[in-house]
């Protein structure tokens, strides 16, 4: 996909939405997020303009955040969870098996761009270890095999 | 028409809950029965989610963990009724876990439909606010003094302090601030509250907003919890249609507006004055303190920020009263402590209890030990910043003093367990990693000393100049302990030096080395 292929009156209605309020700059960035999937950096002072910051203001929070993404992501993004409990459970294993079955590293889209993976410093399922999160659905005490069902699940449904 | 539950908590979903209660919505279609199904919030009992629970005039009778694959085999046994199943486990009310807590912060969590204001108000819900709404600001203030309760997120700072400071501030403007950036590892407590009864957060939040003469709450939200921003945005939009929020509360007079707000997976944001500048619309840079958020926080106002656990502590102080809360406990540690038992353990769930549970109660009685059968060899309290502890030190009571003098903190009241298969050196790397990767980047020991930290315990692991490597690693822990600007880097030396202090064979350092 092209850089420009955005929707500038789109993005300036998200813009203009939240504009108004108190610390806007997070919300606009989640709005073009959430509508996006990515916040395209020629956007950047579109946003710049709207809020009278300098581009350099907004391009420091938006590469200060892991969350906000600068690419187009795959059509789902894998989060997965590295921190201590999902550790004690095994989530080094598993790190290991779904980088081998989707052919990638962490901040990598799979060649097909169905799939982005990312590291993910826990999601409060701690009491279900190890756990994954697909877009908003997380998963608990995953293993291999299950892992392997919800990227085939997946596959499947998209078909 | 029988009552079931099934949890909406994401922890519960994530083990198919989800499934399980379309699965009872078909069979109980296709049999041409009606059944009116709850979403409620989790007990909290995490090996047997998906849990079932069905009301009976027996009370509640629980059946779990279901699957969708049971839920034929559930009608047949007439589980409606409460009959007989493999996965019944009878009363919800007996099962000894739950049993054993005392659950006041949780009093209403995986009881009600987390979204339904009436079940909330039938619950006790809203008493504070009532009673807070008949006193003077600083009678409200004084109540939450005399209770003890110190601050949940991980300080333990007297929370009475805190709003007594931010009511002697006088300003046209004032904010309470909730952080629900729960970011530490094997903590989930404040979700459990936001998806399990959202009310009790904004009741606490209201509250606080009389108390010190705020009109405006945002509750910065970490992005990683969506089951909890739509339960809360949900209660919100129905206190404000019932008049529990907005411009004249309960025809008060008072207004209390209240907005949730998304962090962007910045673990740092958990800090206060990150979490005011991200709140700000800007990076999650720390802030120099002094100036305190009490006196100078939000948009350079007096600002009220707690966490989740100690705002929704308040509506049960201000129903019944300082001294009822203060009752439980020990020492300087005051009311209940809700304790999140995870990692590698049988029993993993979300325990309630006053201070002054040993964590080996905690961990044996409650746990049940390893999940893998293996002996616990360390558990770490109190998230990634927290100290690793071995064996011997697990008659330790859950009490701020009492973990401070062995060198380890409560912080959010988080624990987990690994077995004897746990290689510390690799976990003490992990922790300077983590530093690495969240700090924010504006002081130079957490920035530069977490990344020289993992080099230097890699050469550690390799043996290369250990013994002037490990001093290397105890002196720049020194500097990041005495030197960092907030606690990330302030800390990180907690699980690193504690793991190398207890753990110090899977450093390479021989028993003999450790004698002499």
């Amino acid at each position: 996909m092209a850089e420009h292929e955005w929707d500038r009156e789109r993005l300036l209605e998200i813009i203009r939405l939240n504009k108004d309020k108190p610390g806007a700059l997070l919300p606009i960035l989640h709005g073009i997020q959430d509508a996006l999937g990515y916040i395209p950096p020629n956007s950047v002072p579109l946003i710049a303009e709207e809020l009278n910051l300098s581009r350099a203001e907004v391009h420091g929070v938006i590469s200060f955040y892991h969350y906000f993404r600068d690419a187009p992501p795959g059509k789902r993004t894998i989060y997965l969870c590295r921190a201590e409990s999902c550790q004690a459970m095994g989530s080094e294993a598993l790190e290991t098996h779904a980088k081998r079955r989707l052919g990638i590293d962490y901040h990598e889209t799979t060649s097909d761009g169905a799939f982005s993976l990312e590291p993910v410093y826990c999601l409060g399922n701690c009491a279900c270890s190890p756990s994954i999160m697909v877009d908003k659905e997380v998963y608990g005490r995953v293993t291999a095999e299950a892992f392997d069902d919800i990227i085939e699940n997946i596959q499947v449904n998209a078909k | 028409m029988t009552i079931v539950y099934v949890s909406r908590d994401s922890s519960a979903l994530s083990l198919g809950a989800e499934q399980v209660s379309a699965s009872i919505r078909a069979e109980a279609a296709k049999r041409n029965i009606s059944v009116d199904l709850i979403r409620n919030g989790s007990r909290g009992l995490y090996w047997l989610e998906p849990l079932v629970e069905v009301v009976t005039d027996r009370g509640r009778i629980a059946y779990g963990p279901v699957g969708a694959r049971d839920v034929p085999s559930l009608f047949e046994a007439d589980f409606l009724q409460g009959g007989r199943h493999p996965v019944c486990l009878g009363p919800t009310d007996d099962i000894a876990y739950l049993k054993n807590q005392e659950r006041l912060t949780f009093a209403r969590v995986g009881i009600t439909d987390p979204v339904s204001l009436d079940d909330y108000l039938a619950h006790e819900g809203y008493r504070g606010l009532r009673r807070a709404l008949e006193m003077s600001p600083s009678a409200i203030v004084d109540e939450v003094t005399a209770s003890g309760l110190r601050g949940r997120g991980g300080a333990a700072f007297p929370t009475g302090i805190k709003w007594r400071t931010v009511l002697n501030t006088a300003s046209d403007t004032k904010y309470i601030v909730c952080n629900a950036d729960e970011g530490d590892s094997g903590t989930f407590s404040d979700r459990m509250i936001m998806e399990g009864d959202p009310f009790v957060l904004i009741e606490g939040m209201t509250i606080a907003g009389l108390a010190v003469g705020a009109t405006q709450g945002y509750i910065y939200l970490r992005v990683e919890y969506p089951h909890a921003h739509r339960a809360l945005n949900q209660a919100i939009e129905a206190a404000y249609r019932s008049g529990y929020l907005g411009k004249d509360i309960l025809g008060s007079g008072k207004c209390f507006d209240l907005e949730v707000r998304l962090g962007a997976g910045a673990y740092v944001c958990g800090e206060e004055t990150s979490l005011l500048e991200s709140l700000e619309g800007k990076r999650g840079l720390v802030r120099f303190k002094p100036p305190l958020p009490a006196i100078k926080g939000l948009f350079g106002r007096p600002t009220v920020i707690n966490n989740v656990i100690s705002l929704a502590s308040v509506p049960i102080i201000l129903d019944k009263g300082g001294e009822y809360y203060r009752d439980f406990g020990m020492g300087r540690s005051r009311g209940t402590l809700p304790i999140q038992l995870a990692g590698n353990i049988k029993y993993p769930g979300l325990i309630e209890k006053a201070f002054g549970v040993t964590l080996r109660e905690i961990l044996y009685d409650y746990g049940g030990g390893s999940a893998t059968g293996r002996p616990i060899r360390a558990v770490q309290v109190g998230g990634p910043l927290g100290a690793y502890l071995p064996q011997s030190q697990f008659d330790t009571p859950l009490d701020y003093e009492a973990f401070s003098a062995i060198w380890a903190v409560l912080g959010h009241g988080g624990i987990v367990a690994f077995d004897d298969t746990v290689d510390m050196a690799r976990m003490a790397r992990y922790g300077m990693e983590f530093c690495a990767i969240e700090s924010c980047g504006k002081c130079t020991p957490c920035r530069i000393g977490s990344t020289r930290g993992v080099e230097v315990i890699d050469k550690i692991i390799q043996g290369v100049d250990r013994e002037s490597n490990l001093a290397l690693l105890r002196d720049l822990s020194d500097t990041m302990l005495n030197g960092s600007l907030c606690a990330l880097g302030g800390m990180t030396p907690y699980p690193v030096l504690s793991a190398l202090t207890h753990f110090p064979e899977d450093f390479g350092i021989s028993a003999a080395e450790r004698a002499a």
